[in-house]
């Protein structure tokens, strides 16, 4: 593990974590604007963190130590991805520490401890929350992971590392069929894992529409805060991976200070424009009700399976 | 895409910014306690209970937060627990019916908390007062920081009191 | 001096010991000398177990102990894995059992106390109504069920070391048999323990009939019923025999496995056991199936055709589907983890049915990979699954419960029984930090290299594969769904009943007994790379993947050999340790450590929450139970009682959802029938009549004769 390697790493951790409010902050500006509003500025996330940690923290009578750890398990997983992906660099000397597969089960286990943190409230919300987000994990998680399988089918291994270096070995990849298939998959259950629109709608005030924010309705002041700066990790994490899976071009492949801070700068545009991409497609759309979502997952499943016999037969 | 159309025809519709209120807590002209930015600046996160209100107030809440006056761009927000709320929005007289809910939301919210009395009904009851459901003001529930006369207040009247509390 | 040997002479002489002390002692004593017996037992089996993993060998034979055959045991590394896996949970579910069957604890009859009502739960009363009727650990620490415990160890211990066929036979028949009488322990208690015992007895007996047709059909065509002989025989079989043999065989075992849809015995009779025994039986017997499968396929067979497997690919995936779906729809907690032990023993059935399609095709690289997956997830899943048996049991003797519905808030009332399920609900749940994850990503990797080998795939590999994985991939995403159900609605917020706010903590051997299966399944998930080298032993055992070393390197992460792939276990949760504390040191830093402010859970302006409002496990699996609609067929009732004044008043609703198992409603009762009229008819020939039975046996006589001599 060299020097310029753990560089990179905390490049990358300083980029998502310190980014993550903004990513949120611009697409809240971007939908504001498009509906005609001022908005309240992209630096608005991180205004709600600073108030947060200055809030006082709740307990609620009858929560253990399930509802209190919840968030910072949620947080852990999120910054184990965020080392380990290759979003700013493709030499980062942890890429062997986990791979596609392993990244799909770390977000997995952060919606498992929020899950949890529902139900030990104890309300009847907390309990909706959950039953719906753990519902909607496990359909899109087939999905996540034939996608997986169409990308690393390409180059022989889930390392993310090895899929980001195939593709920008061979650029052509990217437009065959078994990838742009991939991409579709891909692209729904990153909707739908990140509680975006048509699946879940983040600014809802509406407790029986809600699915995330249903779940963390009883946290409060630094604990809320390390709720809300890990869903925005999340957010960028996901967003981070479509880009860099799909369209890798500007990744730095060494450690050198100048590869990485054109990478950090190319990384933070390309996930700043599909933030706002997907902020804009937010805008036409209403959410759609529970029991339709499966079908959105369905169809993406079927996608996947599609791009997984693709790289099979038109390889 | 009519909606596309219709984001390019209509435009901004927000209206521009008023200047940033002299003195905070001075729009809300009888303020109990002066409310200083402090651990709230930039950020103010509201919970609206409704009391037993007319339903005046929350329409003017409702444009308050909609395109054309955009609370949101001060750091306002509406949000739906007071787990995660920083000031409470207040309307109508306390029916009898409401007295414990307001308690048990005050009691939930998290210190540094703020508590804003919309409306005159709010306030003193207005025309509700001495109604046989009425059990009093809000503050004689739970302690006002600002309050907001009107019947019901404009907008701007919402805007600026709510500006001094997040400084902006 | 072969510890071989000596492990496995433990077994027996500790069984022997044991099954006559714990008929002998006295009731006061009964749970502890049956408890050790059953331990030591288990350590033996972990001795020898270890010593053949560790390259040893060992065979015996013994003559004229069996009429007409002699009693041969041979141990290679195949049989180690087993052995250790047996003894391990052996050793666990002994000293847990001590506890479990001393005096004391809630009891569990047909009725269970009445659900709360709308107020808080206050008092703990109504719970010991029932003082006649014995309770469940008296029931489980009868003479009978105790001096029977070690013995049931000892004879699944000696299965995987059996090297004949009479040997192998005789000593599962004991186990289905000693098993059979601790199923039935509690029989007096529930009806339908008895109904349990009945299909249970039924279904391992008709795999016997499987098993020994196969390989009686088997060591005819070879020419002897040792394994040797076996071995060495079976590739002079036609195609069509060797199939044959294989199928039966592959029925017979995956009976005992609890594959769709021979696992209908599954879900009653797991449950119905003492919760030691469950353990025993769910982590421990069912492997025992898949033992069978892999050494009769892969060893005695040789690896056979690629069809065998797609055969058993293709089971396993609807069993892991089919167990996962039930799994996460049920309500009841012990009946949960029978359903997911069809899930997890689907998983193994796809990574040995890939693994055998592969050597068929040649490629021992990834067959060797994705059968040391399988067999690493049924030490894993032994693992896990004792350890939620544990768990499971601990409530049941606590409070008399094993309905989620009425459970709840046991993390302040059994905080040590609540973590330790935490451990195991995570491994089965297949999430980082958790046992089952490790195997889970091996069987991944396995199935998704199927295209990089040197060769072109096959067809049949193009298709099968990425199903495999979709397979594998919604398991684990509803065994997850299943889990935080289990362990959310079961142990965290408030309790749902009367029964379970009087909660309180197990004994200590209890506790020993999960805290030894936890710490395995820490032990499995952070350092799995420590079963690299036995597992390549195992492999080289069957000739059809010898040499397929599954993993490179034993150092803190998992390299696969031969293919690129690599993750750390260790690494990762060390990341998440670090991320995590970091993170909540630096946040109290912020915040100059102001406490937590207490205050009532936020009801939405409601002033009386109870724990009516709460979410139950058949809300909680609502929206899968929609969304699998077509598959689960959910019974509905809704009776709406209005007042007698206006059917416009309604005075009471009450609403009751059954998932009936659909494959055993659909396919059974039919079966059932047809036998039933079958032994109908054929009271119709045995009439009592001498005469008659005289005249079957002479036209029985000559219908051999004529036979013979026709053929000779």
């Amino acid at each position: 593990m060299t020097a310029a390697g753990v560089v990179g790493v905390l490049v990358q951790l300083a980029v998502v974590v310190g980014g993550a409010p903004l990513l949120v902050g611009l697409m809240r500006q971007v939908r504001a604007v498009l509906e005609g509003r001022a908005g309240a500025g992209i630096g608005q996330p991180w205004r709600d963190l600073r108030k947060l940690l200055k809030k006082e923290a709740i307990r609620p009578e009858g929560t253990s130590w399930v509802f209190t750890s919840g968030p910072l398990v949620l947080f852990a997983s999120t910054l184990v991805i965020a080392a380990v992906a290759p979003f700013v660099s493709t030499a980062s000397p942890l890429d062997g520490v986990a791979d596609l597969f392993a990244m799909v089960s770390l977000l997995l286990l952060g919606t498992v401890a929020l899950t949890l943190a529902g139900l030990d409230t104890g309300t009847a919300f907390g309990g909706m929350g959950s039953s719906r987000e753990v519902t909607i994990a496990a359909l899109a998680e087939p999905t996540i992971l034939l996608a997986g399988f169409a990308l690393s089918a390409r180059v022989g291994s889930s390392n993310l590392a090895d899929i980001v270096a195939g593709t920008l070995a061979a650029p052509a990849q990217v437009l065959s069929p078994a990838t742009l298939l991939a991409a579709v998959a891909f692209a729904v259950v990153v909707i739908a894992e990140a509680g975006r629109l048509p699946v879940d709608n983040p600014a809802t005030h509406l407790e029986l529409t809600m699915i995330h924010e249903a779940m963390i309705l009883e946290y409060a002041g630094r604990d809320l805060a390390v709720v809300e700066l890990a869903s925005a990790m999340r957010l960028t994490v996901l967003l981070g991976l479509s880009v860099n899976l799909f369209v890798p071009w500007g990744v730095a492949t060494s450690s050198a200070p100048l590869a990485l801070l054109g990478a950090t700068a190319v990384f933070a545009l390309k996930v700043g424009l599909l933030g706002a991409v997907l902020a804009t497609f937010e805008v036409f759309i209403a959410k759609w009700r529970l029991f339709r979502v499966p079908e959105l997952l369905a169809g993406s499943f079927l996608f996947g399976l599609l791009a997984v016999s693709a790289s099979f037969f038109l390889a | 895409m009519s909606v596309l159309g219709k984001i390019i025809r209509t435009g901004r519709v927000a209206e521009p910014a008023l200047p940033v209120p002299p003195v905070a807590g001075a729009a809300g002209a009888a303020g109990v306690r002066p409310a200083a930015p402090g651990p709230l600046a930039g950020s103010v996160q509201l919970r609206h209970i409704d009391a037993g209100s007319c339903n005046g107030c929350e329409l003017e809440i409702g444009s308050a937060f909609g395109p054309v006056y955009d609370a949101e761009r001060y750091g306002l927000r509406l949000v739906a627990s007071p787990r995660h709320a920083d000031a409470l929005l207040v309307t109508g007289p306390v029916t009898r019916n409401m007295a414990d809910p307001l308690r048990a939301v005050f009691d939930a919210t998290p210190n540094p908390k703020r508590v804003v009395a919309v409306g005159d009904c709010a306030m003193n009851c207005g025309v509700f007062a001495g109604g046989h459901g009425v059990e009093g003001a809000v503050g004689d529930i739970v302690p006002v920081d600002v309050e907001i006369p009107g019947c019901p207040p404009t907008p701007e009247a919402l805007i600026a009191a709510l500006r001094g509390l997040t400084g902006r | 001096m072969n510890l071989i040997s000596v492990g496995l002479a433990v077994v027996a002489a500790a069984a022997l010991v044991g099954a006559t002390a714990g008929a002998l002692a006295q009731a006061r004593t009964r749970p502890l000398v049956a408890g050790a017996a059953t331990a030591v037992v288990g350590l033996g089996g972990v001795l020898a177990g270890v010593a053949a993993l560790g390259g040893q060998t060992w065979s015996l034979t013994i003559a004229n102990l069996l009429p007409l055959a002699e009693t041969t045991f041979a141990v290679d590394a195949l049989s180690g894995a087993f052995l250790v896996l047996i003894g391990a949970v052996a050793i666990t579910a002994g000293i847990y059992s001590v506890g479990y069957t001393s005096p004391g604890g809630a009891h569990a009859t047909d009725e269970d106390d009445a659900a709360p009502g709308h107020d808080e739960v206050v008092a703990h009363d109504g719970v010991d109504a029932h003082d006649d009727v014995p309770g469940p650990a008296k029931a489980a620490a009868s003479r009978t069920a105790q001096a029977v415990l070690p013995l049931f160890a000892a004879a699944m211990l000696l299965v995987p070391a059996a090297a004949s066929v009479s040997t192998l036979l005789v000593l599962w028949e004991l186990m289905a048999l000693t098993s059979l009488v601790l199923v039935l322990a509690e029989h007096r208690l529930r009806r339908s323990v008895r109904d349990a015992g009945l299909w249970y007895a039924g279904m391992t007996h008709a795999g016997l009939v499987a098993i020994m047709l196969g390989l009686v059909v088997l060591a005819a065509g070879a020419g002897g019923e040792s394994f040797a002989a076996m071995r060495a025989g079976s590739a002079g079989l036609s195609p069509a025999t060797a199939s044959c043999v294989f199928l039966l065989v592959f029925l017979g075992f995956g009976s005992k496995a609890g594959m769709v849809p021979l696992h209908v015995w599954l879900p009653r009779a797991h449950p119905e056991a003492p919760s030691h025994v469950s353990a025993l039986m769910s982590a421990a017997m069912v492997t025992l199936g898949v033992y069978g499968i892999i050494r009769v396929g892969f060893d005695l067979l040789g690896g056979g055709d690629g069809w065998w497997w797609l055969v058993v690919l293709a089971v396993g995936a609807v069993s892991a589907l089919y167990g996962v779906l039930q799994a996460s729809v049920a309500a009841d907690l012990k009946r949960l983890l029978a359903y997911s032990t069809t899930e997890n023993v689907g998983l193994m059935l796809i990574g040995i049915g890939a693994a055998g399609v592969f050597a068929a095709e040649g490629n021992r690289v990834l067959a060797g990979l994705l059968l040391a997956a399988a067999v690493l997830h049924a030490v894993n899943h032994a693992a896990f699954k004792a350890l939620l048996f544990f768990g499971a049991g601990s409530v049941l003797r606590s409070t008399g419960l094993r309905d989620l519905d009425r459970l709840g808030g046991l993390v302040s009332r059994m905080p040590v029984t609540t973590a330790l399920f935490a451990v195991g609900a995570l491994g089965a749940a297949g999430l980082p930090a958790g046992n089952g994850f490790v195997s889970e990503w091996l069987l991944l990797q396995g199935l998704i290299h199927s295209v990089t080998g040197a060769t072109a795939p096959s067809v049949v590999v193009a298709l099968s594969m990425p199903l495999a994985v979709a397979v594998v991939a919604l398991t684990a995403g509803l065994g997850v769904a299943t889990f935080v159900k289990a362990f959310g609605v079961g142990f965290l917020a408030r309790p749902r009943s009367v029964a379970a706010t009087g909660a309180t903590e197990s004994p200590l051997s209890m506790r020993v007994g999960m805290g030894l299966a936890a710490a395995a399944c820490t032990v499995l998930a952070l350092a799995p790379a420590v079963a690299g080298a036995p597992l390549g032993r195992l492999l080289d055992v069957l000739p059809s993947v010898r040499g397929g070393a599954p993993l490179a390197r034993s150092d803190v992460s998992l390299r696969l050999a031969g293919i690129a792939g690599s993750m750390s276990p260790l690494l990762i949760v060390v990341g998440l340790l670090v991320a995590a504390l970091g993170a909540a040191a630096l946040v109290r830093r912020v915040t100059r450590g102001a406490p937590r402010r207490a205050t009532p859970v936020w009801g939405g302006g409601s002033t009386r929450l109870s724990p009516r409002m709460e979410y139950t496990a058949t809300s909680f699996a609502e929206p899968l139970t929609r969304v699998f609609d077509d598959v689960l067929r959910p019974e509905k009732d809704i009776d709406v009682t209005p007042f007698a004044e206006s059917e416009f008043l309604i005075a009471s609703i009450s609403y009751r959802q059954r998932v009936p198992d659909r494959v055993e409603a659909r396919l059974y009762p039919p079966l059932l029938a047809a036998v039933g009229r079958w032994g109908q008819w054929s009271r119709g020939i045995a009439n009592g009549s001498v005469h008659r039975y005289l005249a079957y046996g002479f036209i029985g006589l000559l219908v051999v004769l004529v036979v013979v001599g026709i053929t000779s």
